[in-house]
Parts: C-alpha cells; structure tokens; sequence
C-alpha cells in the first residue's frame, strides 16, 4: 500500500480558483517581504505537501523541538527546520498576527500569516543539526548568512516559481495517484543528484528485486559550477531507464528541493519528503547527504535506529563497484575478491572522462547514459 | 537526545516490571526505562496510524492529477 | 494492581497519541494498562529465547569452537 503521508494528511497549501484571486488581491495591501531563491524552494515544497505535516515556516516551539528533539512537537520525527530568516529593518512594524506577502523578484509568491517573530542562535543550530560550527561547511556557511529573526506561521502559495522542468517535475498527490494507478503496493525511494553509474544502478536493482516500483527522485535546481545540469540528469536517466529496465517498474520525476549537506539528519528529511511521494521504502547510501569528512560513513545508517516510528523503511544497500572475477556488480558484501580485481566507480573520474569527450569503459557506465550526456554542447553548469 | 525539560508526563508502571526492563536495555544503547517505553510506544501508535490511512482526494483532484499524468506520458 | 510502582517519564504529545490509540482500538482502559502490556510482551519475547542455562549454551559454543565454526 502507498505510504501514508508524514503525519497523516498531505498537505495542500496551493490557492486556486477564486481563493486564489482573493489572497492576490489582498496581498496588493499587504506588507511584503522580499525572498531569495532557496526560500521560494522551500515555500514551494511545503505548499505542494512534500514537507507535510508543515503548513508553513516553524514557529519557535517546532523549531527548538526540531534542533534538539529532532522531533515536531507533535513527536512526530523531524530533523531538518525549515525556517524563513529576515532582518528587522525588513519587517517593519509587521506584528505577530498580520498577514504578509512573499515575494521574490518583486512577484508575490505567497501570503503567510506571522504567528510568530523569534531570535534564533545560528551557532546552536549548527552544532545541533550539522554537529559542526565550522564556517568551511557549506551548510553551516548558509545558515550564519542567514538574517537575524525568523517568521514563522503557515503560507498559502498563490504563484508558482517559474520552473524549466515542469514536464519532469510531480508533486506528492500526482505520485500518490501514479503509483496507485500502477497497482504498486511497494515503493522504493532514490535519491540523487547525480548523472547515473552502474553502480547506482546495481543499488537500484537490488533494492528493485523486493519490490514493486523504483521512484527515481533527483534533486533539482540548485547546482553549483561543474555539476550536471538539471537537464543531463533527467536525460542520462530517461537512457538508462529505456534501455536497462523493464516497462513500468520505474517513475522518473525531478524534486526541486534544497540540498543542505547534513548527512544524518538530512537522510531521516529525504526518508521523510519520499514518503510524502507514497513511498514505502527508501534507498540510503554510504555517507548520505554528507560532506567532506564530517560524518562517518555509516552514521547516515545508523540514525534511523532512533525512529520506530518513521513509517517508511530505510534499506541500507552498500557501494558497488565491478569485479572481474565474479564478472559483474557486486559489493563488499558478496564479493570475497581482492582490490586487484575491481574496478571502483569514480563519479569525479567519469565526470572528468565526460568532459574531456572521452566515453567511459562499459564497466562504469552504460554506454547509452554517455551518449545522452555527450548529446549536450555543454552538460555542466558553467562557472 | 530528549536535553530539553518541561513538556513530559509520567506513567507508573509496576517495580517488578521497571527492574526487568532496566536489566533487558543494559548494553543496549537505551540509557534509561523511560527512553525505552517512548520507544516502544511510538512505535506502536505509528503502526496503528499507518493502517488507519485513507487517501482524502476528492474525485476531481483524482481526475486532474490522472489528466496530467496521461499528458506527460507516466499513464 | 497492586505492590510497589515507579515513574516513567514521556512526552505529553505521546501520551495523548497513546490516549488516542487506547480509543480508537480498545482492550485498554489506561496508557499505564497499555504500557504494563507491551512491556510484558516485550520480556515474553525475550524470555522466549532463553531456553538454555548458562551451562549448557557454554556446551554449545565449545562444540562450534572445536567445529571452527566461532
């Protein structure tokens, strides 16, 4: 059966119709509060149910349960804020109770209503949510730029970002729907960020073989210089998925969602956000969602320790690379063959292979995936 | 985890049974009964919401979403 | 119930999502009746498994020690 959603209600802050027309003829009046792009991310997510329970920005009680709980304070496990910032110069006389208007590139996006208006300690929530306060990780980065106060209170999304992968992206109902419509009672989540390998697709297969349907879920929008593009991404999977797989065992569909390189936490969020889609299982790698070396390699496993009661089950499946004994993909945990024998996949060397034109050996990437991702002028985002 | 204080209730449960259940989490990373039974009650109370879950569209959210779906081509 | 009792501590959001539980699936009249129960079941598992002595389970392991099994 397709997960229940986090909570138990999936949540839908979107304004249509005549609701709609309301709220942006209200907002006219409103005070408004200018967001930049990862905030609009994130109003965009919670409208369309992907962090429900959340109906909006925490407030302050959510925010310290989350920090220090990694909890909502209805209990149920959350382990990431998502919290909107702002300077107090931008606020104004804006009051705890008011409505206020959300916009970025001066288009109202949304309209919130401020329940509250909090201080908050950016070094506590980096020691708390990515058990470093070192400037150096991007993450902990983001968040001392971040501004002094945050605003909490739900939002009522009443324009969409305009988003180039609109053909790619479905929202958690649409997959609800998708997966029921498929007769898939077993869902497995992938998260990725990544042009795939064989070894993802080792790791996607074995996890495949339980189940009834793979829900291949990149991460889209936010790339820094020398990624993939959003598009490569999609492409290198549509190759894969077309030549690799069975009809109707996989859904591709793109998330735009920000990246925040907490491993740990971060994995028990992308466990979380999947189940939101409808599934019932969800893939965690090696050092999931980490960075440099922050956080052990397994420390993304053993979180999950802490949530009886996630309702969606992690599978821990390990790296795979080839061996040529065994004569194919394998892992440390059915391979008895020495370093000698395989070959290790490289995401940085076959970046670097693809961008000198060079194709990759059939041992570390389908040859069709290399060729959708040579069919760019330019498959990188550029500097 | 569990470092802040205030919003907690307590539950009595017999000494016999305390004593047991201290003895059964010793080594087991659970530093105390109380962070034991938590345990175990969540995951009791999130079985029985899981089962209890229906899907709340409305027909016309079904259709829309079903009309998308055909037009990107997942149906 | 009778004889001596200890305090647990829980969240008071999780005694009311265990309240609710009580309601909504019967057999309970209390959280502490429906703590008392999931505990006991909990030893009855574990006890299930304890059916060697000390004595004997060190028989075991030496016969797989002398197989090379440990």
């Amino acid at each position: 059966m397709v997960s229940k959603p986090h909570g138990g209600r999936l949540v839908d802050r979107v304004a249509r119709g005549r609701r709609r027309e309301l709220l942006l003829d209200e907002a006219k009046e409103l005070p408004r509060l200018e967001v930049g792009f990862d905030r609009a991310v994130d109003l965009e997510d919670i409208a369309h149910g992907v962090y429900s329970p959340l109906e909006g920005f925490m407030v302050q009680e959510d925010y310290l349960h989350v920090l220090y709980d990694m909890r909502l304070s209805t209990d149920h496990p959350w382990t990431i804020p998502i919290v909107l910032d702002a300077d107090p110069e931008e606020l104004g006389d804006v009051r705890e109770g008011d409505d206020l208007a959300l916009t970025h590139r001066g288009r109202v996006l949304a309209v919130m209503r401020v329940e509250e208006i909090y201080g908050w300690d950016k070094r506590e929530y980096a020691r708390m949510v990515y058990k470093t306060t070192d400037p150096k990780h991007p993450g902990v980065a983001k968040i001392y730029g971040m501004k002094e106060l945050l605003v909490g209170g739900p939002i009522d999304l009443v324009d969409e970002l305009p988003n180039p992968l609109e053909r790619y992206t479905l929202w958690p109902a649409e997959t609800r729907v998708l997966f029921r419509e498929r007769g898939w009672r077993r869902i497995v989540g992938f998260q990725t960020r990544n042009v795939p390998h064989l070894g993802h697709e080792y790791v996607q297969k074995a996890a495949l073989t339980f189940v009834d349907g793979l829900f291949i879920n990149p991460l889209v929008g936010w790339k820094k210089p020398g990624d993939y593009r959003d598009e490569v991404i999609l492409a290198a999977y549509e190759a894969l998925v077309k030549h690799y797989y069975p009809r109707n065992v996989v859904v591709l569909a793109a998330l735009r969602m920000n990246m925040r390189y907490a491993g740990p936490r971060e994995a028990i969020h992308h466990a979380i956000v999947r189940k939101n889609f409808g599934c019932t299982h969800f893939i965690v790698g090696r050092d999931h969602a980490g960075v440099g070396d922050y956080y052990g390699p397994y420390e993304a496993w053993e979180i999950f320790q802490e949530f009886p009661d996630l309702g969606i089950t992690p599978l821990f499946i390990r790296e795979a690379f080839y061996c040529r004994k065994c004569g194919g993909m394998v892992n440390e945990k059915v391979c008895p063959h020495g370093d000698e024998h395989r070959v290790r996949i490289s995401g940085t060397k076959l970046r670097e292979m693809l961008r000198r034109g060079e194709k990759p050996p059939k041992t570390m990437m389908r040859p069709e995936v290399a060729e959708a991702v040579m069919s760019f002028d330019n498959p990188f985002v550029e500097a | 985890m569990d470092e802040r204080k205030g919003k907690y209730t307590t539950v009595s449960i017999p000494v016999t049974l305390y004593n047991r259940i201290k003895k059964l989490i010793e080594g087991t990373g659970f530093t105390s009964v109380s962070q034991y039974v938590t345990y175990v009650l969540r995951e009791i109370v999130a079985a029985h919401e899981e089962a209890r879950y229906e899907e709340p569209f409305t027909q016309e959210d079904k259709e829309r979403i079903l009309e998308r779906l055909r037009r990107l081509g997942y149906l | 119930m009778s004889g001596d009792k200890v305090a647990v501590h829980i969240s008071k959001e999780l005694y009311e999502k265990a309240k609710k539980y009580i309601e909504e699936q019967g057999g309970f009249e209390s959280v502490e009746e429906l703590v008392e129960f999931v505990l006991g079941e909990v030893l009855s598992e574990e006890g299930g498994e304890q059916v060697f002595s000390e004595e004997e389970e060190e028989k075991v392991k030496e016969r797989l020690r002398s197989l090379g099994y440990i």
